[in-house]
């Protein structure tokens, strides 16, 4: 779907109250929304809300063979991906700019600023390292993502654990979750980014810029930094030009920024760990508010299927015995096999209207959808017919079936991009592969 | 799997997860169900059965491409991304089955020339995925306004070795079992809408697991509406 534009007086709305030194929020200029994060039954998943923003991150990893010119080193991969619902902008295929630069971004983020050892992902030297592969799912657009991002990004590489191997000469053992406690990644620093909008040619800034705010803004400054204050990355895009003192100024109060948010991070960490070596209960279902009148619980219920068995048998009696199956495949060439009759072709008899010059929006033919079906019971729908009728997918083609002991038959079908609709039937009905004369 | 060593390590109380003893098999997990929690979607749900969680958008009726369009109905789309890599032909054939069952129900005739958008979205999987797909689905068409003729649900059981049905499985006891069946039903009649089965039965089996998971609907329906009850009683 587009984009609703964004129309000239929301626009101007917009900027005259961040001249004002207002925000539609209510927030101040520096001010973050709401953070929340929760955690799931998973080591490594976790939900990440900033304001309405709401991406969902999954840590996972493998084993395989390092890259050559990188043999004692783990593999890192991020993946973000903006997911169908959290804009009805987003289709896939339509989001590549955005896509590429939230994931190069994250990426230098990440992975140049070494927040993970990745020697420690070594297995074997030369043969086997770790894999580790963070999803980034965003799942509603309400601005800044990518500070979104990072937080699930480092959150969920802090919450995994990664299952523990132990090197014996030349042997190797891996350990399940069952046998040995999994081991949590070695991670040197917790890299933060921090987005600045500025508005006016750089006259207005403003932090944590919502999508509204996004929209009118000139340009983005996203900070990466840690909680000992080391830039990890920085980034300037929209084509405005700033001042040395407000990069610096920006810098500072990502500091402070920073600073807060990794205290958060560490204390959802906490919790989360305290909850699980307590026993109590933790995942995504503790995390639904009970209070919320859009919210509901059940426990467990236990079904009753005593009848059950009476039911299915009355059901069974009173059906009628399914039909004899015919599944004889008859052979006509080698390399051309028919099982059952497929449905009528709806061209009718071609060879007589060949001649006649009614060609034009002719009939399609039905398209058998691959229904997934499998009874057990197969059925055969069409009564026999002589000739073997074959349906084909390409489009416009002129086929020539040899049969043994008949005239070679011309068919022409077409198939067009709109479906026709079959009334839908329970008895399944097979899709024949034509096998095409392989010589 | 992670969350199994949990089980097995600590007591947990009645509403724990899911592979907590069950009794003979014949009960489904802890529902959740929160709806409308994104902003930008028309409508969404949160469902959880257990340990498996779906999160589920939809955007509709709304613009559609003109290739895409159909003269008399809505076209009805799905989208499954799995969390972790790259759509592959399982989430392909998923998107088809649960499409299937929304085209089912949904009065797609209402709307015509219009796209109904379904993103079902997998947080975490424990066992019976399909199955709260289409909850999650269910509960999302309906936060959204969608029109439909009924809902549906998804019911999942598994069938083990030693013949013993288990309604809404967990991921350990679909690797063990002999056969997975998902069945979607729809609300009026509970009639079958779609199934989905992998493995080896026979047809008697079949319709008793097939009366089994009528039975468990009701449940589930009981669930949804007094889900929506609350949520519509200040209104």
């Amino acid at each position: 779907m587009k984009e609703t534009p964004l129309s000239n007086c929301e626009r101007r709305f917009l900027l005259r109250a961040i001249e004002e030194k207002k925000r539609l929020d209510g927030r101040q200029t520096y001010d973050y929304r709401n953070i929340r994060i929760s955690f799931g039954t998973d080591y490594g998943c976790c939900i990440v809300e900033l304001g309405k923003t709401r991406v969902l991150g999954q840590v996972s990893c493998e084993l395989v063979s390092p890259k050559l010119n990188r043999a004692t080193e783990g593999i890192l991969f991020f993946n973000l991906e903006l997911s169908q619902m959290a804009a009805p902008a987003f289709e896939p295929g339509r989001q590549s700019d955005l896509l590429v630069k939230l994931n190069r971004l994250m990426e230098r983020c990440l992975r140049n600023s070494k927040c993970i050892d990745t020697e420690s992902l070594c297995v074997v030297a030369g043969e086997k390292v770790w894999q580790i592969r963070v999803d980034l799912h965003l799942l509603n657009h309400d601005g800044n993502i990518i500070d979104a991002a990072s937080i699930a990004a480092i959150v969920a590489l802090c919450h995994f654990r990664r299952p523990d191997v132990s090197v014996q000469g030349d042997e190797v053992t891996l350990y399940t979750p069952e046998e040995r406690d999994p081991v949590p990644l070695s991670i040197h620093h917790m890299p933060i980014c921090v987005s600045f909008a500025f508005f006016q040619q750089g006259t207005y800034l403003l932090v944590d810029p919502n999508e509204r705010e996004e929209r009118v803004m000139d340009g983005l400054l996203v900070i990466a930094m840690n909680k000992h204050r080391e830039i990890c990355t920085i980034q300037s895009s929209g084509g405005i030009m700033l001042l040395k003192d407000q990069v610096l100024r920006c810098s500072k109060i990502a500091g402070v920024k920073v600073a807060e948010i990794t205290e958060l991070i560490l204390k959802a960490l906490e919790n989360d760990q305290k909850v699980r070596k307590e026993g109590g209960k933790f995942g995504f279902a503790e995390s639904i508010a009970n209070q919320r009148i859009t919210a509901f619980k059940m426990e467990k219920a236990p079904i009753d299927t005593s009848d059950v068995e009476e039911k299915a048998e009355e059901i069974i009696a009173e059906a009628e015995p399914p039909s004899e199956v015919v599944s004889t495949p008859v052979l006509w060439t080698p390399g051309t096999a028919q099982i059952g009759e497929g449905v009528e072709n709806s061209w009718g008899d071609l060879e007589d209207s060949e001649k006649e010059d009614d060609e034009g929006g002719g009939d399609q033919a039905i398209i058998l959808d691959g229904i997934k079906m499998d009874t057990g019971v197969e059925v055969s729908d069409i009564g026999s017919q002589d000739a073997p009728i074959i349906l084909s997918d390409s489009e416009e083609e002129e086929m020539i079936i040899l049969e043994p002991d008949k005239n070679p038959k011309k068919i022409r079908t077409q198939t067009t991009s709109a479906k026709q609709e079959k009334a839908p039937s329970k008895k399944p009905v097979k899709r024949r592969k034509k096998k095409r004369a392989a010589n | 799997m992670e969350e199994e060593t949990h089980t097995d390590a600590k007591i947990r109380a009645e509403n724990g997860t899911g592979s907590s003893p069950r009794g003979p098999g014949r009960s489904l997990r802890h529902f959740a169900c929160e709806q409308n929690l994104l902003s930008r979607p028309d409508g969404s749900a949160s469902f959880l059965q257990g340990d498996t969680s779906v999160l589920a958008g939809v955007y509709g009726p709304a613009e559609v491409k003109v290739s895409k369009e159909i003269f008399n109905k809505a076209t009805l789309e799905v989208i499954l991304r799995p969390k972790i890599g790259l759509p592959g032909v399982a989430e392909k054939s998923r998107e088809r089955l649960i499409r299937n069952t929304c085209e089912a129900v949904v009065l797609g005739t209402l709307h015509p020339r219009t796209s109904i958008t379904v993103v079902p979205q997998v947080v975490s999987d424990a066992g019976s995925l399909l199955a709260c797909c289409l909850n999650a689905a269910c509960m999302a068409l309906v936060d959204a306004g969608v029109p439909m003729r009924a809902l549906f649900c998804g019911v999942a059981c598994a069938l083990d070795s030693d013949g013993t049905l288990v309604l809404d499985p967990t991921s350990k006891q679909e690797k063990e079992a002999r056969a997975v069946l998902t069945f979607a039903l729809d609300s009026v009649e509970r009639k079958l809408l779609m199934s989905s089965t992998k493995g080896l039965y026979s047809d008697t089996e079949l319709q008793q697991y097939l009366a089994a998971a009528q039975a468990a609907s009701r449940h589930v329906f009981r669930f949804y509406r007094e889900s929506l009850q609350r949520r519509y009683s200040k209104s």
